[in-house]
């Protein structure tokens, strides 16, 4: 830049070198305010693409469990993601306590994945940890798979009573959303 | 070729124009155009001055909360607010707990199917959800009010001219129509079911004074609810209805001017420098 | 480019050097925008608007490209969907303002462009191809923003689809199918949105496409300038980069600054508030008017109120509105002064005055309601748009006596004891 300016300065023009220095520091200044400015129009233009406050609010579900029997589960949606809410028999709960929870890819009792006291209803999201397909085994007719729970047909993910990643490719146990009991039958999750 | 083509075009258009201004000046030398009751009549909002105005101006919490109050004690009997939701009313200063008390007592409630049956039904509206119209729909509105379609205020400060101030002078505006209406336009007088108001674009509007007397609202936070004060709420809660984004608009604004006049200053600087020492 | 004395691309680094053997992309920005292709040295700041016409279609189509990321082209949610924009979508209204004031602004750069290159008489040879791209930019900018105003779908939106698309009905036998066919049904709805929307989406490209041709067309013969007096030795240009750049980066502060201090806190100044009604087929806004960048061509339109024998008001009126842009692609053979510049030539120049007023004036008008006195106005200055361009123009051209030009451009900046240095037109490049 400098080079081409002085090519038009005829020799009376001579410029004192600290003259220069604040010239090419305006110069300098200039092109990195535009840098910035340039920089920060891309954070609306990305930003843009999170959730939307219309999404976002949607973050809360309440679901009435009273019709529920023991052995059988709904399916219902949270945040636009399949959740399934099981009523587990006193038979599948026995299963999932026997395991030795330290044998498991995702060490996690069943206690942990529930609620005190109410250790028979069993909720998680009906997503698959390996790559988000829905498992089966909710609805009626179902393959609950090798352990009795979920399996996802995609990939061959068995999991067991709890939920918990037993066989396959899935990394972790189907996750289990914040809820609470509002009522003996009525559950508000997230 | 082209210049003489040209010529013919621009002397067929021009001319034909100049025929038209002389027939048309002429009718109105002769026949000047009689003036219309909405000329003489129609009058342009009052002044109306709120904290939003202007490049600084922000939203005055208490007083959204005042004229939210208008809209849903009296407003909301009619006019629906479709693209406000519940949950939006957290921006006028109300806790979560509010918002769901807000939401679960609304006069009307949201659409909704029996979990049981399939059939439609209504329930309790969520803080997620958009403020549910007084009425099912456009045909049960205009039954419900004299075959007059009750506009959605959601947006009703952008959508008018005049904005703020015309809500504002629309419902401080109500009066008996001129004598002097009755003599010169007496077509233009209110018919059955109509009342007459200046600021109505056509004098006569289907919706009765609904700000008819000093407080038909009782303010929780003590302020005297007069027409004015009413009128100017209502009309301040709008303006946040149309646009809950303009105080974030303001204050990007400013930031963006400022770095950009320092970015221009600079920016001239620089034009300067590369070209001191040649002339042009 | 075509000038002897223009500077060569020198890769530096091996990096560059290896680029410029395979793809020269730095080659040809650098003869484009770079220190490769010389300007003339007095350019004036309406040289910059051009620039800023480039800059306001980038800004178009990057907040364009965003909302169609929101926007839902179906007539029963495109409203909503809109408001989803403004009101929930992170940085929405941000993004909705600046493409609805973006189409504003690219219209004023685009208008003070076009007005430069009638004063300066920029559309004469060798520069009429310039000329010519530049007029179906200009075309091509009038349908894409007609139809951009059409997908929020508001009053406005609707009932100016369906004005304008009536227009064609106007056409004799035909015009009633094509309306139909143009709208895919008897009045604007799904389809007509739908078709909309995709247009929209693609004509930017092909404005963009076109501007790349103009800009090659521009470096054929290079800048015109103020005196209108060709380029003639090296001591008249000065390189792109940084002159240009830096005068440039300077026109864009201050067009950013006007177009964020009305994007942040006027940003419904230049709109209608009729279109933030939701679309209502059955009720027509008291007072249509399209945006006000076509205004001027509206006043004409609707200036003709009396058939001429057999051709119906209307149709002419929609002949006129056509012709008022059409004729321009004429102007280069119709403006026979050999002199370009308007500072030259003061008859010329009179009138030039007298036309922006007239155009000023219909664009008031155009925003007016149809009613008296606006019409009989409209229809004096319709009939001065044209007699401008048709008669008057030519006309001048030849009985006009031009003031003396300067020799060259050195010597229009520097003075007349210049020649010495900066030499006569034989001087050879300076390489």
């Amino acid at each position: 830049m400098a080079e081409q300016v002085t090519m038009y300065q005829d020799g009376s023009a001579a410029v004192e070198s600290d003259g220069v220095r604040r010239r090419d520091f305006i110069n300098i200044a200039a092109v990195s305010f535009a840098g910035v400015g340039g920089a920060s129009v891309l954070i609306p233009l990305i930003t843009q693409m999170a959730p939307s406050k219309d999404v976002l609010a949607l973050s809360s579900t309440e679901v009435d469990i009273s019709a529920v029997q023991p052995g059988q589960a709904i399916k219902t949606v949270f945040r636009k993601q399949p959740v399934f809410i099981r009523n587990l028999t006193p038979a599948e709960i026995a299963a999932a306590d026997k395991v030795p929870v330290d044998s498991l890819r995702d060490p996690q009792s069943l206690e942990e994945r529930t609620v005190d006291g109410k250790k028979n209803w069993l909720v998680t999201l009906g997503v698959c940890t390996h790559l988000g397909c829905v498992p089966l085994g909710a609805a009626q007719g179902e393959i609950k798979g090798e352990f009795g729970g979920y399996f996802c047909p995609c990939h061959g993910s068995h999991y067991d009573t709890a939920a918990r990643i037993r066989k396959g490719p899935a990394p972790k146990n189907l996750e289990v959303p914040e809820f609470s009991f509002l009522s003996d039958t009525v559950i508000k999750i997230g | 070729m082209i210049r003489i083509g040209a010529f013919l075009v621009g002397l067929f258009f021009s001319g034909w124009l100049l025929v038209s201004f002389g027939v048309g000046a002429a009718a109105y030398i002769s026949e000047p155009p009689q003036p219309t009751a909405e000329h003489e009549f129609h009058l342009h909002p009052k002044k109306l001055a709120l904290s939003s105005d202007g490049p600084m101006g922000k939203f005055d919490r208490q007083q959204l909360q005042r004229g939210f109050q208008v809209y849903k004690e009296v407003c909301s009997a009619c006019h629906s607010m479709r693209l406000v939701a519940f949950r939006n009313l957290s921006e006028l200063g109300y806790t979560e707990d509010e918002v769901k008390a807000i939401a679960a007592n609304w006069p009307a409630q949201t659409p909704s199917i029996d979990p049981a049956t399939g059939e439609a039904t209504t329930r309790k509206p969520l803080p997620s959800d958009y403020i549910p119209s007084p009425h099912a729909n456009e045909t049960a509105a205009r039954a419900a009010n004299n075959n007059a379609l009750p506009p959605d205020l959601s947006l009703i400060t952008k959508a008018r001219h005049g904005g703020a101030a015309y809500v504002y002078s629309l419902l401080t505006g109500y009066q008996d129509p001129p004598a002097e209406l009755a003599k010169k336009f007496p077509d233009s007088m209110p018919g059955p079911g109509l009342n007459y108001n200046p600021y109505f674009a056509n004098l006569n509007i289907a919706m009765a004074n609904p700000l008819g007397s000093d407080g038909i609202v009782t303010y929780s936070d003590g302020t005297n609810a007069t027409r004015e004060q009413m009128a100017k709420d209502v009309a301040a809660f709008l303006v946040w209805t149309a646009e809950p984004t303009l105080e974030k608009r303001h204050q990007t604004g400013w930031a963006v001017l400022i770095f950009l006049i320092i970015a221009t200053g600079l920016g001239y600087m620089a034009y300067r420098n590369v070209w001191a020492g040649v002339k042009h | 480019m075509s000038f002897s004395w223009a500077k060569h691309y020198e890769p530096k680094s091996d990096l560059t050097k290896w680029l410029d053997e395979r793809l020269p992309l730095p080659r040809l920005v650098y003869g484009a925008i770079g220190g490769g292709y010389p300007v003339p040295r007095n350019l004036n700041y309406f040289w910059n608007f051009g620039v800023l016409a480039g800059i306001a279609l980038v800004i178009q189509i990057v907040t364009g490209i965003i909302m169609a990321m929101h926007y839902a082209p179906n007539a029963l949610v495109a409203f909503d969907s809109t408001e989803h924009i403004m009101r929930d979508v992170n940085w929405g209204w941000m993004l909705r303002y600046a493409h609805a004031n973006g189409a504003s602004f690219f219209f004023i750069v685009v208008y003070i462009h076009i007005f430069r290159g009638l004063y300066f008489s920029s559309y004469k040879a060798p520069r009429e191809m310039i000329w010519l791209l530049g007029l179906v930019i200009f075309l091509l900018m009038m349908a894409t923003a007609f139809m951009g105003y059409v997908l929020p779908w508001g009053q406005m939106s609707f009932w100016g689809a369906k004005v304008i698309t009536g227009l064609f009905g106007a056409i004799p036998l035909v015009g009633e199918p094509i309306q139909q066919w143009l709208l895919g049904g008897y009045a604007p709805d799904n389809a007509a949105l739908n078709r909309f929307f995709s247009l929209h989406y693609l004509l930017p490209f092909v404005i963009a496409g076109v501007v790349i041709l103009h800009i090659w067309a521009l470096h054929i013969p290079g800048s015109s300038n103020p005196t209108g007096v060709e380029v003639k030795s090296e001591s008249d240009t000065v390189p792109f980069h940084p002159y240009y750049t830096a005068k440039d980066g300077f026109g864009l502060g201050v067009f950013l600054i006007l177009f964020c201090a009305v994007l942040f806190f006027a940003p419904n100044m230049l709109g209608h508030p009729d279109n933030y009604i939701p679309a209502n087929p059955l009720s027509t806004p008291a007072h249509i008017v399209p945006e006000w960048y076509f205004w001027p061509f509206y006043a004409i339109l609707r200036a003709f109120t009396f058939d001429f024998f057999i051709v119906p008001a209307k149709l002419l009126g929609v002949l006129a509105m056509f012709a008022s842009i059409l004729l321009l692609f004429f102007l280069p053979w119709l403006d026979r002064s050999p002199v370009r510049s308007g500072n030259y030539r003061p008859l010329f120049r009179t009138f030039f005055i007298v036309l922006v007023i007239d155009v000023l004036i219909l664009g008031y008008l155009g925003g007016a309601p149809a009613e008296e006195p606006y019409v009989m106005l409209s229809q004096l200055a319709s009939a001065y748009y044209f007699a401008h361009f048709l008669i008057i123009l030519p006309i001048i051209s030849k009985i006009e006596k031009p003031k003396p030009l300067p020799f060259s451009i050195t010597e229009a900046v520097l003075g007349k004891d210049s020649h010495g240095t900066a030499g006569g037109p034989a001087l050879q490049p300076a390489e």
